[in-house]
């Protein structure tokens, strides 16, 4: 995702001078080449994420469409009020990405799990809030933020779903992409775990149970009519995302459906659950090791009864 | 440079200081002493440096003001509304419900704020990348920036000061309202900052010092225009809190304190006197 974040951008850089790329100091051979086409358009803060923020926000108060990019939570949490208080109270054109969303880094450690940040970056008036499930919503969502104005957040993971892109589709924030019909229940993904959900959901379609998945590649604004909708044509809604259950796609969900007074006929958030994670390994074995793998998206849809 | 026929700074001084300690007085809300403190700037700013125009607030080549110590945004209130930005009478508001003039100073519904500010630590780096901004235009204007000097405690600002000497944003102006109090106690008997003048050279800033109430001297100090290759200034303004009432000079308590009744008279009549 990051590759294909960097590629697009720089499609869109050539034609758009106002399009401003800062790093805080990471991104080593994934940036340099930006760096060389636009020198006049990027620029490495260092290892200083207040500033890279600030900086970003004066630069888009003066015209600028921003980019920050930094790994983990460094482009977040770090500067968390700098986010707050200077781009999005400022409605800046200041786009916040990081990669390495979720366990991308597993084995470098707790530092390096960025497993809090939807639900703390949607909880920030104005901010839109955006994690891509394939590279082609990443290529779609980086074009679809430059052209809107204001704050958002982009998180990208080292998985892939790949290309789940039909012929024609298009790309639009805040509406989920329909990437399987089913009335057994209805997998609502985020992120880039959603090539764990469509296996899940090919091996239960093989079991007859037919679910519908829907990659929610943004969780605000929230497409709550398809929420709605899977809540009533389908036998449960399941959310699955590589982040803690509290505040992110699955509290969204729930907060959306009881607004709503709409009550799916069983609700299952797949996340993390009980505490940090303590121990280290690559995003699949943590997947695994903290109940989000294939296996427990699949007894997740056993347990909601397996169907209308 | 002014837009309009540049103001007698002292008179705007007085009247920005008579305004604040109203507004203060009327909300019940703090920070008088650094208002004052701040007051001569911001009038030798708004009155005698500042290329700004109340007509068009949003005017692309005028000079950009950023308040980082947001908690004295009474004394920009009332600068921009003397300077015609907004009316006068709407300074009653302050503090009030429903009003857009906050505690903090804040751009929502204000013509003239350029930045919106209250937590420290916050107005410099955006102030940077406005100075970058500048720099990559190749644009004229000028960005200046007041600080507190307790703010000079918070890391975003020292992150900001390494980057603006780093890449020599000539167009940048610091100017930090040192007072010598912070929060609860002094400066030097909480976080010292000296030497300074040498930290900021060491991070390659050009360092003027000036008296902060002294009108005759502060023009030239504020008036910097960096060209491009030049390293960005910072103006260290040496000033009393609470200047221009006796009894809150230097005084820590004045920080929070709101002058009411006898006191607000007695204020009242010292800043009716001295202009």
């Amino acid at each position: 995702m990051r590759d294909v974040f960097i590629e697009r951008l720089s499609v869109l850089a050539e034609q758009d001078p106002r399009i401003f790329l800062i790093t805080g100091d990471l991104g080593f051979g994934v940036l340099t080449k930006f760096e060389e086409r636009f020198p006049r358009q990027f620029m490495n803060a260092g290892v200083a994420e207040q500033n890279m923020t600030g900086l970003a926000t004066g630069l888009a108060l003066e015209g600028r469409v921003v980019f920050t990019y930094s790994i983990g939570n460094f482009p977040t949490l770090r500067c968390l009020e700098q986010i707050r208080n200077d781009a999005a109270y400022h409605d800046a054109n200041v786009n916040v990405v990081s990669v390495g969303g979720g366990f991308s880094y597993g084995a470098l450690g707790m530092s390096h799990h960025a497993m809090e940040d939807l639900s703390i970056m949607r909880a920030i008036p104005g901010v839109t809030v955006v994690a891509p499930g394939d590279d082609w919503e990443t290529a779609q969502s980086v074009s679809a933020l430059v052209a809107q104005r204001g704050t958002t957040y982009l998180r990208l993971d080292k998985s892939t779903a790949g290309r789940t892109e039909r012929e024609g589709e298009v790309f639009q924030l805040g509406h989920a992409r329909r990437l399987r019909e089913g009335s057994a229940a209805t997998i609502v993904s985020t992120g880039g775990i959603l090539a764990t959900v469509l296996k899940a959901a090919d091996q239960l379609a093989a079991e007859g149970i037919v679910c519908r998945v829907l990659s929610m590649h943004t969780i605000k604004p929230l497409d709550t009519e398809s929420l709605i909708a899977a809540a009533r044509e389908t036998g449960g809604i399941v959310t699955v995302e590589e982040h803690v259950v509290e505040g992110g796609l699955g509290g969204a969900t729930a907060e959306a459906l009881l607004d709503a007074g709409v009550m799916p006929n069983g609700f299952s958030r797949i996340g993390l659950r009980g505490g940090f994670a303590s121990v280290v390994g690559s995003q699949s074995y943590l997947r695994s090791e903290y109940g989000m793998a294939e296996s427990d998206i699949i007894a997740a849809v056993w347990k909601m009864g397996g169907g209308v | 440079m002014t837009v309009n026929k540049p103001l007698d700074t002292r008179t705007l001084a007085g009247q920005i200081r008579r305004h604040a300690l109203r507004m203060t007085s009327i909300g019940g809300s703090s920070h008088i002493g650094s208002v004052f403190s701040m007051a001569d700037i911001i009038a030798v700013l708004y009155g005698a440096v500042l290329s700004v125009d109340p007509n068009r607030p949003d005017w692309p080549d005028r000079d950009r003001f950023v308040l980082s110590k947001g908690h004295a945004g009474a004394g920009v209130y009332a600068a921009l509304a003397l300077r015609g930005f907004f009316p006068e009478s709407k300074l009653a508001t302050h503090y009030q419900d429903g009003s857009h003039l906050s505690g903090h100073v804040s751009h929502k519904g204000i013509p003239g704020v350029e930045f919106s500010t209250g937590s420290l630590g916050h107005g410099l780096p955006v102030a940077g990348g406005m100075a970058l901004a500048a720099k990559l235009d190749d644009a004229k204007h000028r960005v200046f920036c007041v600080l507190s000097d307790g703010e000079c405690d918070e890391g975003s600002n020292w992150e900001a000061i390494l980057f603006a000497g780093h890449h020599k944003l000539h167009s940048l102006v610091a100017v930090v309202d040192y007072n010598k109090i912070q929060s609860l106690k002094p400066v030097a008997e909480t976080i010292g900052l000296e030497p300074f003048a040498d930290k900021w050279r060491a991070f390659g800033w050009n360092v003027v010092e000036v008296d902060g109430h002294d009108h005759d001297a502060l023009p030239a100090a504020l008036d910097v225009r960096g060209k491009p290759g030049d390293a960005p200034t910072v103006v260290l303004a040496h000033t009393i809190k609470g200047k221009g009432v006796s009894f809150m000079e230097h005084s820590v308590l004045w920080h929070y304190r709101t002058a009411r009744d006898a006191e607000f008279d007695a204020a009242l009549l010292e800043l009716s006197d001295a202009s």
